[in-house]
């Protein structure tokens, strides 16, 4: 399909892009914007670390800290590591199962703008009077006293894009339900299936807690209303709850997809099946359940009484248990196996140790009672580093090395991709590792600056070396990107050679609507099965024939705008005159769509079985 | 069988709303939200209980002083019935007959339609009888909240099922437009059961104290 | 065989502790408990880092294994293991038996760090036998208010060594944490309710610590966050009895003593007095107490929490606030003073003391 692409103009390209419904370009877009983001929120934690260089530094002022650090937070969270994952997702799940696009095209599309326009609505907020400042956790009462439209951005931007993830939620979960290959049962699923199945189970059940808390925060500062004013009755306490029964899950929707990419690359480049796969499966279902029931640990100093605290602490460290049986379970894939240390496998490799570093502090923070030490400090500040770079930023930067040939049919790089690993590890380790100590040594976190004397200057001078490390690594990264687009050097099917999965048994990139006849799942690494027994690729489930297809809509993008819009008109409602009158028009464009999209018949078209067969003539295998 | 084939009562299949993929998705994937607006209101609920009755000073009427059975009853029988005369319309669908099908979905709409025109005059009775409203206290705003969100839920409701008439009014029925209909159903028994839920915590247990 | 997983538990507790102790300053360091509570804190830190190192040197050793005896040498398929139940087995329930051993003294602690029932015994005179602290925190300030003594006073914690001091936390503007990280844990002071929980601060301890601990805020408070520190003065149950009758002994503001501190009492009379009181009575309403209590300011060790205790710096404070305390709300609460005002007014505020 890129090769049709080529062939159109800069503006058509465009347009198709603005309009597309097909998962793996919508995986793309994910990528570049969450991409962009990643630089951006990257750019946060440099002026972070370079104001905290040294004691008593005056980089950035006290106010503005706060709105860096804040953004830098949600950034990442929300902007970043989700939308990354979710390309991945995107891009590869519905190959995994052999399906020829996920259940609901024109959702995905409408998740893809929703997020990207609530993205940029939180961002603009730069430029508008200030960003938000209370942190990403943007507890009650720091953000009902802030000032400015800071913290109406971050609710209503979070509340525009949070709409987006839960829908693309929804359809991963009806996708993998519905739309598996003949023979692809739930226990022949690949690791990053069933960790995406869970993880938008996650998102389905997390999210609307957090819609909730920003629509209470919303209406307690644009609208009124007393939820969080004491004076009037209200309780702050209410938004910690809300916002930990979202935020704690939150935690592994990231991390989970994380884990299945790694169960991918470590059975890929080991050779060997995943060890224990059921307890695998059995281990992913059991952490996504027991993160419903942690979420107060964030609340162990908020007062909740020892009763709370004990069981939420016992709660918490069990998480361990199926967390430990992953990590034996990657170690033991890899015993015995023929490993081949690519890019993708040395992240992989390195996450163990890594991640081990995260997980063992985790069950620390769960003692709750010394937890009263750890809170709020910077051993917490290192320990979710350790989680969240070690786990889930480790995972996308080998899931872009292993999957970047499938999405666009070239390689990056080895070399230069070696090089970042390096960089990254080190500088990695090096930022965090000593924040532990920094914490136990006093250092409360999301302080702009610290007053010399207090043994606090060498550990984090060490930190912000180490920052500068990942800065270097994340920018040969993108030449390494820039490098391999220009040289375009097209791969075959299965460019690591050792793929096991249906992904790699289709051309990179596929054409766009993936299998020509879908194939037939006879075991677990189904491709692996078949190369085994000296065939070439997969055998097909059905006869060639006519291919249904959506068509492709402009409306995901302009519902989308319309909430942009009426964001606007929510936050300005009450210092200008055409507040009110955006609000109605932006919700006015988006109800029009919506209604332009239902009342419209929309049947998609027919791919017809000569068609399929000229595609093969003219090479369609890349 | 294809959305574009046309039907007869004979060769219409049993259940409609589950014979094409893109309906078999719908079906599930409404469901899975419905999952996720439970949770939603879940939220709401525990809000609300926390907040119930948190007023700044004791001249603010409190749930006891506000409720009274009878508007909230009829209001209660107005929105169940119309979850009965959704059924009947979904019994017509299955059945292929489209007229009684827009009839019964016609009286679920009026009815829905009553029960937002009572609760709106419900909520102007305690504005100006209580001086209750979104704004004075931490229970007012909590209340009109959870029992708004579940109008707004409703005021949706209706606004989808009339599209939904009058979008296939010339069209009849057909695989493309049976499972809109029957997800749009569930949504409105979905309501209904929300419904019940308040009924029972915010006016019942309100009541008595 | 279990003795001896025992004694290597204890002597690994041993020789972490040995190594984490010499981290950070003994005033601010949660690695140099110096309290009951953040000893035990810290004990439980050492039993969770033993069995955590357990962990990590187990994960360790096969990984070092895996990725030195099994790389890729030729091109042989290696055998495509299922699993093995047993080895599931076994790290299932390792880990489970080990947070067993750390869930057990966890919820122990929990529930005793929990017990303020000392709060809730009162004598005759309808006080507590037991010392207790009301804490109020602000932005960017703290307050503390001891209510069987009947006084206040501000940013400087004065607290006897040996005993319990038990504490009301809360907060008068937006959520702060109140944390003295080397005698124990934190407790957050909510705008919604007050939090209660005890500390004990130990002698010795306090002696090589200087006699002043630091206290942090500990939740993002705003732009000052960073800078919201107050100090602790960790005294002798003796020379705290002498410091509250002396703080008692307070009725009236004190006449300043020098012509230049009488001018100085006089330009506060006119400026400052509205939010900041000079005797340490606790009658006035929490909404009328604006700012830090100044009773004792000339004995105070640092001038708004972070700047050296100097007649120069206590004159730079209050010429600008805002460039020390970004976002504080003393800024623009009085009307520019003169060089020669503010001579006055810092002789004047330097020489509030109590002790003599």
């Amino acid at each position: 399909m890129s090769t049709y692409a080529q062939k159109k103009g800069f503006g058509a390209t465009v347009w198709d892009y603005l309009t597309t419904v097909d998962h793996k370009k919508i995986a793309i877009l994910y990528l570049i914007a969450g991409g962009l983001f990643f630089v951006l929120g990257g750019l946060e934690a440099m002026f972070i670390r370079i104001q905290l260089a040294v004691p008593n530094n005056d980089f950035v002022s006290a106010g503005l800290y706060n709105e860096i650090l804040t953004m830098h937070g949600t950034t990442m969270i929300f902007l970043a590591a989700m939308p990354l994952l979710f390309g991945f997702m995107n891009a590869i799940m519905p190959l995994q199962i052999g399906a020829r696009d996920v259940a609901f095209p024109f959702v995905n599309a409408l998740g893809f703008w929703l997020f990207f326009f609530g993205g940029i609505f939180l961002n603009l907020s730069w430029f508008l009077g200030g960003a938000p400042d209370a942190g990403w956790t943007s507890y009650a009462s720091l953000s009902m006293a802030s000032e400015g439209h800071g913290i109406d951005f971050y609710a209503l931007g979070l509340q525009i894009s949070g709409a987006g993830t839960l829908m693309g939620g929804i359809n991963f979960l009806v996708t993998i339900i519905n739309m598996r290959a003949p023979g692809m049962t739930y226990m022949r699923m690949p690791l990053f299936t069933w960790s995406t199945f869970v993880a938008s189970a996650l998102i389905l059940f997390a999210f609307p807690p957090l819609t909730v808390g920003l629509f209470l925060l919303i209406f307690d500062r644009m609208f009124g209303s007393n939820f969080f004013d004491v004076a009037n009755g209200g309780n702050t306490v209410i938004w910690e709850h809300l916002f930990w029964i979202f935020g704690h899950p939150e935690v592994y929707i990231l991390v989970l997809p994380a884990f299945g990419i790694f169960s991918e690359i470590f059975a890929t480049f080991s050779r060997k099946r995943l060890f224990g796969y059921s307890s695998m499966v059995f281990a992913t279902v059991l952490i996504g359940f027991l993160g419903f029931m942690v979420w107060a640990h964030h609340m162990f100093t908020t007062g909740l009484g020892p009763i709370a605290n004990a069981i939420f602490a016992v709660a918490t460290m069990a998480i361990a248990v199926p967390t430990g049986i992953k990590i034996f379970n990657w170690l033991f894939t890899m015993w015995g196996g023929s490993i081949k240390f690519t890019t993708p496998m040395l992240y992989a490799v390195a996450f163990i140790p890594s991640f081990v570093g995260g997980g063992v502090t985790g069950v620390m923070l769960a003692s709750a009672a010394a937890d009263y030490q750890y809170h709020d400090s910077y051993f917490v500040v290192a320990h979710f580093h350790y989680v969240i770079v070690g786990g889930v930023v480790f995972g996308l930067l080998a899931a872009t090395h292993f999957y970047w040939p499938k999405m666009f049919g070239t390689m990056l790089n080895e070399t230069l991709g070696k090089i970042t690993f390096w960089l990254f590890l080190i500088g990695f380790h090096l930022t965090f590792f000593i924040q532990h100590f920094l914490g136990l040594m006093g250092m409360p976190r999301r302080i702009f600056t610290f007053l010399p004397n207090q043994g606090l200057d060498a550990g984090n001078l060490i930190s912000t070396i180490g920052a500068f490390f990942m800065a270097i690594a994340t920018l040969i990264l993108l030449i390494n990107i820039v490098i391999t687009s220009v040289k375009n050097q097209k791969v075959g099917n299965d460019p690591w050679e050792d793929g096991r999965t249906l992904e790699w048994a289709i051309p990179s990139p596929p054409p766009f609507y993936n299998f020509k006849q879908l194939p037939l799942v006879r075991g677990l690494d189904p491709l692996w099965i078949e190369k085994m027994e000296g065939k070439k690729g997969m055998t097909p489930a059905e006869p060639l024939g006519d291919i249904h297809m959506p068509n492709n809509s402009f409306n995901p993008f302009m519902i989308s705008l319309g909430l942009f819009v009426a964001a606007f008109g929510a936050l300005y409602r009450e210092d200008y005159n055409w507040g009110v009158l955006v609000l109605i028009v932006g919700m006015g464009i988006t109800l029009l769509s919506m209604f332009v999209r239902s009342v419209k018949d929309d049947h998609g078209f027919h791919i017809h079985k000569e068609d399929l067969l000229n595609d093969d003539d003219k090479g369609g295998k890349a | 069988m294809h959305v574009e084939d046309k039907f007869t009562a004979e060769t219409w299949p049993a259940a409609p709303e589950k014979q094409t993929l893109e309906g078999k998705n719908k079906f599930l994937g409404f469901w899975l939200f419905l999952g996720g607006e439970t949770v939603l209101f879940a939220s709401l609920f525990a809000t609300y209980l926390a907040l119930k009755d948190k007023v700044p000073n004791a001249e603010h009427a409190l749930a006891k002083d506000l409720f009274e059975l009878p508007i909230v009853f009829v209001a209660t029988m107005l929105l169940l019935t119309s979850s009965l005369t959704s059924v009947y319309a979904m019994y017509h669908m299955k059945n292929f007959n489209f007229k009684k099908m827009q009839l019964w979905l016609g009286l679920t709409v009026l009815l829905g339609f009553a029960f937002l025109l009572l609760e709106i005059y419900e909520f102007n009775h305690y504005v100006h009888e209580y001086h209750h409203t979104f704004t004075s206290s931490a229970f007012g705003s909590a209340f009109y909240t959870l029992v708004g969100f579940h109008g707004g839920h409703v005021a949706f409701g209706l606004l989808w099922i009339v599209t939904l008439m009058v979008r296939n009014a010339k069209r009849g029925l057909d695989l493309y437009n049976a499972p809109k209909f029957y997800v749009a159903s569930l949504y409105w028994h979905f309501i209904d059961v929300v419904w019940v839920f308040i009924f029972t915590v915010v006016y019942l247990m309100g009541m008595v104290g | 065989m279990k003795r001896l997983a025992k004694w290597r538990m204890i002597s690994m507790i041993a020789i972490i502790t040995l190594l984490l102790s010499g981290c950070g300053e003994p005033f601010l360091s949660t690695l140099q408990p110096a309290g009951e509570v953040a000893k035990e804190q810290f004990d439980l830190m050492m039993l969770s880092v033993a069995i955590m190192v357990g962990v990590i040197i187990v994960v360790t050793l096969i990984f070092a294994i895996v990725v030195v005896k099994f790389r890729r040498r030729d091109n042989t398929i290696p055998k495509q293991v299922e699993g093995s139940h047993k080895l599931e087995i076994i790290w299932t329930v390792i880990p489970i038996i080990l947070l067993l051993i750390l869930a057990v003294p966890t919820v122990a602690s929990t529930f005793k760090f929990a017990d303020v029932s000392e709060m809730d015994k009162k004598n005759e005179e309808g006080k507590t036998d037991a010392l207790v602290i009301n804490v109020r925190a602000n932005l960017y300030w703290w307050e503390f208010e001891y209510p069987n003594e009947e006084i206040i006073t501000s940013q400087d914690l004065v607290v006897p060594t040996g005993q319990k001091v038990y504490f009301n936390l809360k907060a008068s503007d937006v959520k702060h944490s109140f944390w003295i990280p080397a005698v124990g844990g934190k407790m957050d002071t909510n705008t919604d309710n007050v939090n209660r929980f005890y500390l004990q601060f130990d002698e010795q301890k306090a002696n090589e610590a200087g006699d002043l601990f630091y206290g942090k805020c500990a939740e993002l408070c705003g732009p000052s966050h960073a800078l919201m520190d107050f100090k602790v003065k960790a005294i002798s149950p003796d020379e705290f009895d002498q410091w509250v009758a002396d703080m008692q002994s307070v009725k009236e503001p004190e006449t300043a003593e020098t012509p230049l501190a009488q001018q100085g009492q006089e330009v506060f009379n006119n400026s400052c007095i509205g939010c900041h009181a000079v005797t340490p009575a606790t009658g006035a309403p929490e909404a009328a107490r604006l700012g830090p209590n100044l009773t004792n300011f000339g004995e105070r060790s640092r001038i708004a929490g972070v700047l050296d205790h100097t007649e120069e710096e206590l004159k730079n404070w209050i010429s600008d606030p805002e460039a020390y305390k970004p976002g504080n709300k003393m800024t623009n609460a009085y009307n520019k003073l003169t060089p020669e005002e503010l001579d006055a007014v810092a002789e004047y505020l330097m020489n509030l003391k109590v002790q003599d």
